[in-house]
């Protein structure tokens, strides 16, 4: 049993943390977006119907991005361990935490993707298609720009689903924030710094959904953009009344 | 310009058959503002996505500026460079715009553009054109959300000409405006057919659009073209559905049983000359007028009138000859309903 920590202490305990998370996140956001952006159109454009129907291709992604959403994320990562160490060299710390994480996010992020862009309007399809555009012209100029504002605030949900999953990641030799919570303030009883870390997460991710929202509502051209901090921070009423005028 | 034969189009879903064309032939020729109406449901929409290809027919043949579409292969999905390359040629406007939200007027005036293959600098030259051709030069970097349907609508006829067509399709380009903005739209796409010589093929549902802009019209019901030929053709085919549509009388009185009601169209020069007082005088006979209107279609005076005769049909085959002879197209009414005999 130690003492109390200082917050000298802390901070000295809580900086090379705070890194750990967001370079675990980090990378397995990148290769989400890599992977689960494909994936996610694959399943519009497959799909009976699409652009590129193939109904046994659609199944079978489907089939996968499904399993992929159904394992246990803490039985994920012990799954992969062979996987990890196979990608990264070794199956502990915080770069060969992104392993796991990234395999979580992708079917999570493909299922979004995918309705992002099945949001997007099929008459802009038609419209590309009499004027001539290919397939690739409609993903890249219609399908994708259209469904940018989406595709953010998609990007901005797994981040943050990444950030939660990081803590438990963390647990089986990755480091970060979430372990270090786990290591000093439950199996040592250091209540306060506990806290100070669920207070630096909460700060985190408020801060990279307040980024995302933004960024989201700037890229949207279409009036008004929903936003679940924004509904938080005041603007109830505006909400509520753009809904009232949609009606 | 645009030659349909025998075009039929079969959807299937869920094992149920429907047919919405059912050997549809239609002759659009160049240059000419043509129109198709038809009660929802009649197979217009379809008809029109079948001239670009948007629908496969099920069979028969579509040929537009001497290309047959048909020939060209390629899924309803996944067209094939050539069918891609006819397309270019020819523009579509739609009923809801489809203007794509993240691009200003002029970006989405130069995405055909970008299609083409145009550099910058001569995408953005050939769209400020087209934008100020529709008179939205100042609209150029409004985003769509930012702008009226009547505006939405011209940026998407900006967008449909930029490709140099000499083929305009329209489905009901003009439904989701309301009647002034329609106007000023028709005028347009009149306009535009005048200066471009650009032949228009457009589907409405009002009988008022077919009245102020189009050469020609057809009339489909179930998958069919009922009727169809120039406007100033169908008004002087007795019986015409088309003409009665256009130009009804209906609200006017239907006369009174024993005595003979007449519908009278006449067009043109005919229109000077005072018939109803020549026929009163030569035949000594009362006319009663139960209501006539003038109206200006396909760019000619047409009017209508109905007359009223006393005695039955019989005894006025004299005159009512008289009046044909003068060139009037004379339709004789049954006076218990009001329907052609
Ligand atoms: N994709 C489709 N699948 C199955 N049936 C269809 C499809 N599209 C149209 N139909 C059917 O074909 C028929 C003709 O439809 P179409 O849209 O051409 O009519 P329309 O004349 O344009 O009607 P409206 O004036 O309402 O637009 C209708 O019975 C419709 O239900
Ligand atoms: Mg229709």
């Amino acid at each position: 049993m130690s003492s109390t920590l200082t917050w000298d202490q802390m901070q000295d305990l809580m900086w090379p943390a705070t890194w750990e998370t967001l370079g675990m996140v980090g990378i397995a956001t990148a290769a989400t977006i890599v992977i689960g952006l494909p994936v996610g159109l694959f399943l519009v454009l497959t799909d009976k119907g699409g652009l590129l129907q193939n109904v046994p291709v659609a199944r079978v992604l489907g089939v996968i991005v499904n399993v992929g959403r159904s394992i246990p994320f803490i039985i994920l990562i012990v799954a992969l361990i062979p996987f990890t160490r196979w990608v990264v060299g070794t199956s502990l710390g915080w770069q060969a935490a992104a392993v796991p994480l990234a395999v979580g996010a992708i079917p999570f992020f493909a299922r979004l993707v995918e309705t992002s862009v099945r949001e997007v309007d099929g008459g802009l399809v038609e419209a590309v298609q009499s004027m001539g555009g290919s397939t690739w012209t409609i993903v890249r100029k219609t399908l994708l720009p259209e469904a940018l504002p989406a595709l953010v605030a998609s990007v901005t949900t797994t981040v943050i689903a990444l950030i939660g999953y990081s803590a438990m990641a963390g647990t089986v030799g990755g480091g970060g924030l979430g372990d270090l919570a786990y290591r000093y303030g439950y199996l040592r009883f250091q209540t306060t710094f506990m806290w100070v870390i669920v207070a630096e997460l909460v700060v985190i991710v408020t801060v990279l959904q307040l980024i995302g929202d933004r960024i989201a509502r700037r890229l949207s051209h279409r009036g008004s953009y929903p936003s679940p901090l924004g509904l938080l921070f005041g603007s109830r009423r505006r909400a509520a009344d753009d809904e009232l005028a949609s009606h | 310009m645009i030659t349909t034969t025998d075009l039929t189009k079969v959807y299937r879903s869920q094992g149920r058959e429907v047919t919405a064309l059912a050997g549809v032939d239609l002759h659009v020729r160049e240059g000419e503002v043509y129109g198709v109406v038809g009660t929802s449901g009649a197979g217009k929409s379809t008809l029109i996505r079948c001239v670009n290809m948007l629908e496969r027919p099920s069979s028969g043949t579509v040929t537009v500026d001497g290309l047959d579409l048909t020939a060209l292969g390629g899924h309803e999905q996944r067209a094939g460079s050539a069918l891609r390359e006819a397309r270019r040629r020819i523009g579509m406007v739609f009923q809801h715009f489809n203007l794509l939200a993240s691009r200003t007027a002029q970006e989405n005036v130069e995405l055909p553009l970008e299609i083409i293959g145009l550099d910058r600098a001569q995408r953005r030259r050939k769209a400020a054109e087209l934008l100020d051709l529709v008179g939205l030069a100042d609209k150029a970097r409004s985003y769509p959300s930012q702008l009226s349907g009547g505006q939405k609508q011209r940026v998407g006829i900006a967008r449909a000409l930029a490709g140099d067509p000499k083929v305009l399709l329209s489905d009901e380009a003009t439904s989701a405006l309301d009647p002034e903005t329609t106007r000023s739209i028709l005028k347009l796409l009149r306009d535009l057919n005048q200066q471009l010589g650009l032949t228009v093929l457009l589907i409405t549902h009002e009988m008022d659009v077919i009245k102020s802009v189009c050469d020609s019209a057809a009339l489909m019901r179930g998958g069919r073209v009922v009727e169809s030929g120039e406007l100033t053709d169908l008004l002087a085919t007795p019986g015409s559905e088309l003409a009665r549509e256009l130009f009804p009388l209906s609200e006017f009185g239907s006369g009174h049983p024993g005595r003979t009601v007449l519908e009278i169209t006449f067009q043109g020069d005919t229109s000077a000359r005072p018939f109803v007082s020549q026929l009163a005088r030569t035949y000594q006979i009362d006319i009663n007028i139960l209501g006539a209107a003038v109206e200006t279609i396909a760019g000619r005076m047409v009017g209508r009138m109905r007359v009223e005769l006393s005695g039955s049909h019989q005894d006025n085959v004299v005159p009512i000859g008289f009046l044909r002879e003068q060139g009037l197209q004379v339709d004789v009414l049954d006076a218990a309903n009001g329907a052609v005999a």
